[in-house]
């Protein structure tokens, strides 16, 4: 268990991490997930040990790491560039934690073979390191973190020089290693789809400040801010005034859609730990929001009805990608283009631009931000 | 490209000029003659065997030895220090201690010859090879920290990170990582700084006191015409072993970057 107690990090004047208290739990796949410089590397580093903290506390199984070197860290790390020792055999760099080792030179061999039978590369342990490809090298980093059997691997930004193909493989090997070792997985990306296949628990980052730490379905079904919504997939936002507001509903007029109620829960709250509910400025709706995902709104083709609520639109934008055909559609009521998806169904048409349709939605799929 | 006769000229009497001289060293250390002058006399080996029994031209040669080695070694230890300094800390003054560290590179050797010398006999330190080691080291540690920078600067700074992840601590580390990878730079260095040293005259000549190494002793032997031939011969032989070095200096460095797969990037062959 890795846990943060109001972690601070300058460099100089720079407010790297403002106040990060989270925890991770032991044997889980948990991603540290924002745009470059949020301070995501940058708390990674903190867990390893490269990087020191100006205050509060990093705690590795209760255990506070202040004054605890890197090279005694019961972590290891997988790095961006694989850090693969240029001038060492496969073996010799998937072996050479085991430098310390008091086991005989036999049974370090047979770890080295077993590390790398797990990561794919069985009887690549002769071969020169740098004559790897990408996704060799990134195994042979994987193995020579996992032989030494650490409580906490560290991945940081592991897939990001792999093209679109192996990482999405590699995607499924880590997450079968990680169920395999059980060791507790950490990553680091700034991939939001990387983060939702892998991730147990996603923390979101933003300028040095954890946004929200969720599951990957509550993150993508209700983010807590516009800003997390905007970084997670793709969310449209239509303007909305709030009527009422009463024993955890909230009565909303939104551009589109027209009045609909929604439940406490549909309400984003950014602040939910810092402050307690309820104080958020009621009713003022000044810029308030409220957001739905492409998939939740959907064109209704001749003889469909509508589960739920039902708008006319109008077709602004096709983009075909062959399984899936996103829209843009004006809601009747609204200059603002929404994004649609849909999965092409054999025998459907794809819609032209200008087509006048029917769209269903549902009111338990919309989120309010104010 | 279409381009004239003249460039192409340029560059052959420039290549002659070069190696032209070098190239009549052995000619006449062949020459069955005291005189340096064209026709040549007939072959002879005896030159080499005047050389040979110069017992004077042994002990300035195991003195330049003495000197360019240990030079060598001081020189490349401090550039692998000044290097990692250079590029893995920020320290205030960095850049100005960086700049006085390569000013003897411009600095003319007469001025730190004779700065050296005022020195040294003001403190009453006796005149020796020890004295022409220090001030070659002080003139070839800025070609050392520029070689060693740059192979320092190739370094990827999460190598040592990942081998101190995995247990080394900052010793083992240097040992077993970042020294077998700047290995080529390290052999570069020496190589320079010992020919630098080598070659070295004027703090030779200044800093040697009684013990002469192999410059300042040529350059007093020539003082004597039937010198000349077997100093020839002594030029050939030194010709002969540069060549070698180099050869086998490029030989290392191709099998390096082999075996780390970086790419040729041109030694300083």
């Amino acid at each position: 268990m890795i846990e943060f107690r109001d972690v601070h990090k300058y460099y100089g004047d720079y407010h790297a991490l403002r106040g990060i208290t989270a925890t991770i739990r032991s044997g889980e796949f948990f991603s540290l997930l924002g745009p470059s410089g949020c301070g995501k590397t940058t708390l990674l580093r903190t867990i390893a040990g490269f990087e020191g903290i100006s205050s509060g506390m990093v705690l590795i199984d209760g255990k506070d790491m202040d004054g605890v070197a890197a090279n005694v860290r019961p972590t290891n790390m997988v790095f961006q560039s694989y850090a693969i020792f240029p001038h060492l055999s496969v073996e010799q760099n998937v072996g050479f934690g085991l430098r310390k080792d008091p086991r005989s030179a036999a049974d370090k061999a047979r770890a080295v073979a077993e590390a790398l039978d797990m990561v794919g590369l069985k009887g690549f342990g002769g071969r020169a390191a740098h004559a790897l490809s990408g996704g060799q090298r990134q195994r042979v980093a994987l193995a020579r973190a996992l032989i030494l059997k650490p409580k906490v691997l560290l991945l940081d930004e592991p897939l990001s020089a792999l093209d679109k193909k192996m990482r999405e493989q590699m995607q499924v090997e880590l997450i079968r290693l990680q169920r395999q070792v059980g060791i507790t997985f950490i990553l680091v990306t700034h991939d939001q789809e990387e983060a939702l296949v892998m991730s147990d628990r996603i923390a979101v980052m933003f300028d040095g400040e954890i946004a929200q730490l969720a599951d990957p379905e509550t993150l993508y079904r209700r983010p807590n801010s516009k800003k997390v919504a905007d970084f997670i997939g793709t969310m449209n936002f239509l303007p909305a005034r709030i009527v009422s507001e009463a024993a955890g509903q909230v009565e909303v007029e939104a551009q589109g859609f027209g009045a609909v109620t929604l439940t406490a829960e549909q309400c984003a709250s950014p602040v939910s730990t810092a402050s307690p509910a309820g104080t958020a400025s009621p009713a003022s709706s000044g810029g308030a929001m409220v957001g739905f995902r492409p998939e939740t709104l959907t064109i209704l083709f001749e003889g469909q009805t509508a589960q739920d609520r039902e708008t006319m639109a109008t077709v602004t934008e096709v983009v075909y990608y062959g399984d899936m055909t996103y829209y843009d559609v004006r809601l009747d009521g609204t200059d603002l283009p929404m994004r649609l998806s849909m999965r092409n169904v054999f025998g459907r048409p794809v819609l032209d631009i200008k087509t006048r349709a029917r769209v269903a939605w549902s009111p338990g799929a919309l989120v309010l931000f104010r | 490209m279409k381009q004239g006769p003249g460039l192409r000229i340029y560059a052959i009497c420039y290549l002659i000029f070069l190696y032209a001289p070098i190239a009549l060293l052995p000619l006449f250390a062949f020459n069955d003659s005291k005189i340096i002058a064209f026709p040549l006399g007939g072959f002879t080996t005896n030159w080499f065997v005047v050389m040979w029994e110069d017992a004077q031209l042994f002990k300035s040669l195991q003195n330049s030895l003495i000197v360019s080695s240990s030079t060598a070694i001081f020189a490349t230890i401090f550039g692998i220090f000044a290097a990692r300094a250079s590029t893995r800390y920020r320290f205030p003054g960095k850049a100005a201690a960086l700049g006085l560290i390569m000013l003897p590179l411009v600095l003319p050797e007469m001025i730190a010859a004779m700065s050296l010398l005022v020195v040294l006999l003001a403190i009453g330190v006796p005149l020796s090879i020890f004295t022409i080691i220090l001030g070659h080291v002080l003139i070839c540690t800025p070609f050392a920290v520029a070689i060693l920078t740059s192979a320092f600067q190739s370094l990827d700074k999460s190598l040592e990170e990942a081998a101190y992840d995995l247990g080394e601590n900052a010793v083992s580390t240097f040992r077993l990582i970042i020294l077998p990878l700047v290995m080529p730079g390290v052999v570069s260095s020496l190589l320079i700084c010992f020919t630098i040293s080598l070659d070295e005259f004027i703090i030779a000549y200044f800093l040697g006191g009684t013990d002469t190494p192999l410059s300042a002793y040529i350059y007093g032997q020539f003082r004597f015409p039937a010198r000349v031939p077997a100093m020839l011969a002594l030029g050939t032989i030194l010709v002969l072993v540069s060549i070698l070095l180099l050869a086998i200096a490029e030989y290392f460095r191709r099998r390096g970057l082999a075996r780390t797969g970086a790419k040729d990037t041109g030694g300083f062959l």
